[in-house]
């Protein structure tokens, strides 16, 4: 099963497990499940948010706009609860279906318009960033009877460690990715239009269509991103998550996927995440090392994931073809 | 048009003669104009080409159409997946994927990635995809371009196995030797229209290249032997033993100042590959390239401009022109090339080469600084002349310098091809025009499947010589 | 005889053809006096200057003054784009730059124009980092300058050990903030930064060459252009511009603030270079209307904020410009429209 293309996911499984047993070697404190059920708390919203990014890139595209989304979903949510009095769970609906229409609509534009994924999710970028303020320029505390139970859910596991309601949300949505993406017609679909648009459409894969439901998927996972994360801080605030995209792209490209889109696996974006939050742990448990040292590793891995897959590449086509 | 059950059917016609327009109109990706396309005795009219293969009409182009970066099993069951529970049972894929690379008659592992196998494995795996729909035609549009003798026989054997189990194929290829050895019938397209269908065991090899070419062997004077052979002076380009693996056969040539020598041949046959290799566009590895004494370093561009040549390539959009940019920096862009982006050219002394060329070529631009992707083809085609006669070259290769432009044009070109000569310049023109190589061409060198087979001289270029040493 | 008629009509179409080459000039141009016709309107007084001291002063200066970082980014940015290219790290190289300012003047004794020598090698060296990523290793630019777009803050923080430098240093203090001839110091230094590229692109073939490697890579290797070597040089000149920016703005504020300074400035920089009719497929580099468009940017921001609009309305108005802007320059959108108005035709006929 190993070949090639899949090695960049198995080198993440590998820096993974480096950076875990050297901090599990370095630290006594380390040792203990809580650490790892603080990752998936911690890095939850992160992760949620690349797994819909994993979608896009597979795609051959980008989405610059998930963390205004995360920001206006959670300032729109806040908004329905506080101001107009919805319950909760109504308010998550609509604030979900928000998300993914505003997802739809930068999916239509990029797919029937023709024009680059990065500018278009730019513009979406500004302009849901510009929707959060325009709802609400501070920081809303949200007291609900149903979100502090939400946030109050804990499963304990042996150790000290246990499992929250953010983090099992995470797991959920982290299973249901891998299903789309391995096991249904969608997730082939956007596996080949990121390998190939032009033979996918000749082998009769709705690109269009497609490319439609990758942004609004995306717009879902952010826009789920944003409920999760409003209901871990219990309040909503129009500057949140700003510059999560750049971490999503990252966990994302660290977690083995082709930027170029076509190659890559969701549940090595769970792992490329995992990897930021751990790279951030020992440094808090270092004590001497600064908070810059997270962005050099981060973009010290993001190169080195880019070469080797660069590298991959360029070997697989000389092996190929016979000039 | 007909095609039985179990027939092999070549479809053959030089570049620009509707093949490929024909598959497109049978596939459903171009719209028909007029008449009807019966399958199995019904109407049919595909949508688009996912309706075509559903009706039975299954085509695998020359670049397999097939997503590089996915498993076998993944690509063949694309848009047709087994589900259990709604999802996507990989267990029976495999199987199902097993199956039909049975078909095929091919033993691999499916959950391996497509590009992990050869070309022709891949061209084997995209007749299984095509196969998988009981498909009734089967179209191969030139499959064995990029195959080596040994897996043309694998895709021979299974075309035939195929043929045996009752399918009709459409075989497009460009070469002869294939069509003799394979197929039962041949149609021949030539500028759009049908030239008609023969038994591929009844027609000689010459007849079916002048219907191809549109001229008939006993038509044309043996030799006509016009121009030519005034004593060359000075030899300008010497290639030796130029080739590349699965590009071209070695091959020599020699150009002398004042000759126009021509490259024929059918599509495919190699013309552009002696041009590519001749400028350098393409990297040799093995061979070497002298011009004008000087032994040019293989792969540098610069070194073979500045040593005095010039190439017009055969596919302008891609390769020639610079769309977005004014007829007048597409013209100076080779001279300015060469000089270097520190000294340009002052803006008067372009506007004074630009000019003189628009008149000397009779360009016809309503100004200079239109972009060039405005003009029409041959006026396009003169600004890329212009921009070589600029940097004064003693060489100039040009590849289907006539390919897609008007009557007039065509005729303006070949007026300036010998001009050029009679100043003394040397010239390699490659086309599929055998008419026009012979007015001007001094001598003709003839290529066939990738190898230099005939060189004909002076007296003995004729259109006549030349289809015969083809035929042969 | 033919010829001169020729000639003639050559002469007699060349004020047309003068509006019809300068056509896509118009949009920015008019767009920008347009914005500024509105804002006279709602915010009386807004075109008013006062000179005091010898120093004008005023809205439109206010807008020049803030515009300038923008504006030298957005060069460097429209060149690249021009060679089908993109630089998402120059808000990062903005952080690096502002950060060896910073540091050099307060922990060494190097004379200023030293400090500033240094910061704008800072900037040539992220410069020439990107430029090997993308025409040496043959990266994607989006990707192959992520990567400095994700590190170079963390470098940043690093040179400045995570703290906000302050420092004091009278010329430095000068550049950002006093007046020359009337004007900002740093507006004439932009000026000078603008007009010197331009010549150089115009005089020297440069500019044709990056045009027609951005515009078709194939043709030009043929001619024998090498384009390696220029698209390298492209993201050296943008790292250049990013870390002139640089410095303005940690003199600006005299410090440096590794965590925000420059922050998204990379993306109203490529906005500027798209406004101004740039194509992110590469070809033409607009480098003055680049320039617009960045007045554009910023009388925007300046004319909600006087305008006494919330400031928040300044993102949902970029983001429907660009939109706007995006949408008209698709040829999709045209064919949509004719498609629509021929199908209007045909149920009227």
């Amino acid at each position: 099963m190993i070949n090639e293309r899949n090695l960049p996911i198995f080198a993440t499984l590998i820096v993974f497990m480096m950076l875990y047993g050297f901090g599990m070697y370095e630290y006594r404190g380390f040792r203990d499940t809580l650490v790892f059920t603080n990752l998936l708390t911690d890095n939850a919203f992160l992760i949620v948010t690349a797994i819909g990014m994993t979608f896009v890139i597979l795609s051959g595209g980008i989405d610059l706009s998930v963390g205004s989304m995360i920001a206006f979903i959670g300032v729109l949510m806040a908004y329905l609860i506080t101001s107009l009095g919805l319950h909760p769970l109504a308010a998550i609906a609509v604030a979900v279906l928000v998300g993914t229409l505003f997802g739809a609509i930068m999916g239509i534009i990029i797919a029937y318009f023709d024009l680059q994924a990065f500018i278009v999710t730019l513009a979406g970028m500004f302009l849901f960033r510009g929707l959060a303020y325009l709802i609400n320029l501070n920081s809303v505390p949200i007291n609900h009877p149903f979100v502090t139970a939400l946030s109050d859910i804990y499963v304990p596991l042996p150790g000290r460690g246990g499992l929250t309601f953010i983090a099992m949300a995470m797991l959920t949505l982290l299973v249901i990715g891998i299903i789309l993406a391995r096991r249904t017609r969608f997730g082939m679909n956007v596996y080949a239009i990121g390998g190939d648009s032009h033979s996918a459409a000749l082998l009769g894969v709705p690109v269009k269509k497609t490319t439609v439901k990758i942004y609004a998927l995306s717009g879902l996972y952010s826009a789920l991103t944003g409920v999760i994360f409003a209901i871990y801080t219990s309040s909503a605030y129009p500057l949140a998550a700003v510059g999560v995209e750049l971490d999503a792209i990252a966990a994302v490209v660290i977690g083995g996927t082709l930027l170029s889109g076509g190659v890559g696996y969701v549940f090595g974006t769970f792992l490329g995440g995992m990897i930021q939050g751990v790279i951030q742990t020992l440094i808090t448990f270092d004590g001497s090392l600064n908070s810059w040292w997270t962005k050099l590793a981060v973009g010290g891995l993001l190169l080195f994931f880019i070469l080797l897959q660069k590298g991959i590449v360029t070997w697989a086509k000389r092996r190929t073809s016979p000039t | 048009m007909d095609l039985r059950a179990g027939e092999i059917r070549a479809l053959l016609g030089e570049n620009g003669a509707g093949k490929s327009t024909f598959i497109k109109v049978l596939t459903g990706v171009y719209e028909r104009d007029q008449g009807t396309i019966h399958l199995d005795g019904q109407i049919i009219q595909a949508q688009d080409s996912g309706h075509a293969q559903r009706l039975g009409i299954s085509t695998v182009y020359q670049e397999v159409n097939l997503i590089p970066s996915m498993s076998v099993t993944e690509n063949l069951t694309l848009q047709q997946q087994d589900k259990t529970f709604g999802l996507i049972s990989w267990k029976k894929a495999q199987k199902r994927a097993m199956a039909l690379l049975a078909k095929v008659g091919l033993d691999i592992d499916p959950s391996k990635q497509l590009d992990s196998y050869s070309i022709a494995i891949q061209q084997l795996i995209a007749i299984a995809r095509a196969l998988s729909n009981d498909a009734k035609l089967l179209i191969l549009d030139e499959p064995t371009a990029s195959l080596d003798a040994g897996e043309i026989q694998q895709l021979f054997s299974l075309m035939k196995q195929l043929k045996e189990d009752g399918l009709g194929i459409i075989f497009v290829t460009h070469f002869l030797d294939q069509v003799y050895s394979i197929t039962d019938s041949i149609t021949v397209l030539r500028n759009g229209e049908s030239i008609g269908t023969f038994d591929t065991a009844q027609l000689p090899r010459a007849e079916l290249i002048s219907h191809m070419v549109g001229k008939s062997l006993d038509d044309l004077a043996p030799a006509s032997g016009q121009n030519r052979s005034q004593q060359p002076l000075e030899t300008l380009l010497t290639i030796k033993n130029l080739g590349k693996q699965r590009f071209l056969q070695p091959i020599d040539l020699n150009i002398h100042a004042g000759e126009v020598v021509g490259l024929a041949g059918l599509l495919g046959s190699g013309r552009t590959e002696v041009c590519e290799l001749a400028y350098g566009a393409t990297k040799a590895d093995q061979g070497e390239t002298t011009l004008k004494g000087h032994v040019l370093t293989q792969g540098s561009l610069r070194s073979a401009i500045r040593t005095g040549m010039g190439y017009c390539p055969e596919d302008r959009k891609q390769d020639g022109i610079v769309a977005e940019l004014s007829v007048r920096e597409n013209m100076i862009l080779a001279l300015q090339a060469s000089r270097g982006w520190w000294s340009p050219i002052p803006m008067v002394k372009q506007k004074e080469l630009v000019e003189e060329m628009i008149k000397r070529l009779a360009i016809k631009t309503p100004d200079m600084d239109k972009p060039i992707g405005e003009l029409s083809g041959g006026n396009q085609q003169k600004v890329i002349l212009a921009r070589w006669l600029i940097t004064h070259p003693d060489l100039l290769i040009l590849d289907e310098p006539t390919r897609g432009i008007d009557i007039g044009a065509h005729h303006e070109i070949i007026q300036i091809i010998q001009e050029l000569c009679a100043q003394g310049m040397g010239l390699l023109v490659a086309s599929s025009e055998l008419e026009e190589l012979v007015v001007f061409a001094h001598r003709v060198v003839v290529m066939k499947d990738r190898h230099k087979i005939a060189e004909l001289d002076g007296e003995q270029v004729s259109e006549h010589a030349i289809l015969q040493s083809i035929a042969s | 005889m033919l010829e001169a008629t020729q000639t003639m009509t050559t002469k007699i179409m060349s004020p047309i053809n003068l509006l019809h080459k300068h056509q896509k000039a118009l949009a920015p141009i008019i767009s920008l006096l347009l914005i500024l016709l509105v804002t006279a309107i709602i915010t009386p007084g807004f075109l008013h200057l006062r000179m005091i001291d010898g120093h004008l002063y005023g809205s439109l200066i206010d807008i020049l003054h803030r515009g300038t970082p923008t504006a030298i980014v957005a060069l460097g940015m429209a060149v690249v784009i021009g060679t089908r290219g993109i630089d998402l790290s120059v808000g990062a190289v903005i952080a690096i730059s502002g950060a060896v300012t910073a540091v050099l003047t307060v922990n060494t004794d190097f004379p200023v124009w030293l400090v500033i020598l240094c910061a704008l090698g800072s900037g040539l060296l992220c410069g020439l980092w990107n430029g090997i990523l993308v025409s040496v290793f043959n990266i994607q630019p989006i990707v192959a300058t992520l990567i400095l777009m994700v590190a170079g803050r963390g470098i940043a923080q690093m040179i400045t050990e995570g703290q906000i430098v302050t420092f004091h240093s009278d010329t430095l203090n000068a550049i950002g903030n006093e007046f020359f001839l009337a004007f900002p110091i740093r507006v004439w230094i932009a000026l000078a930064l603008v007009l010197i590229t331009i010549v150089i692109m115009r005089k020297t073939a440069l500019g044709l060459f990056l045009e027609s490697v951005g515009a078709n890579v194939r043709a030009s290797r043929l001619v024998g252009i090498e384009a390696r070597l220029l698209v390298l040089s492209a993201y050296l000149f943008s790292g250049f511009c990013a870390a002139m920016s640089g410095i303005i703005l940690a003199a600006d504020i005299r410090g440096a603030d590794a965590n925000n300074a420059g922050l998204w400035l990379e993306l109203d920089a490529i906005l500027a270079a798209v406004l101004a009719g740039a194509s992110l497929a590469g070809g033409r580099i607009y480098l003055a209307l680049t320039i617009v468009g960045v007045l554009i940017i910023q009388t925007l921001t300046t004319a909600i904020l006087t305008s006494g609009l919330p400031a928040q309305y300044n993102l949902v108005v970029k983001a429907a410009i660009i939109l706007a802007v995006l949408l008209v320059q698709s040829p999709k959108t045209r064919q949509l429209l004719s498609q629509l108005f021929r199908k209007n035709m045909d149920y009227s006929a």
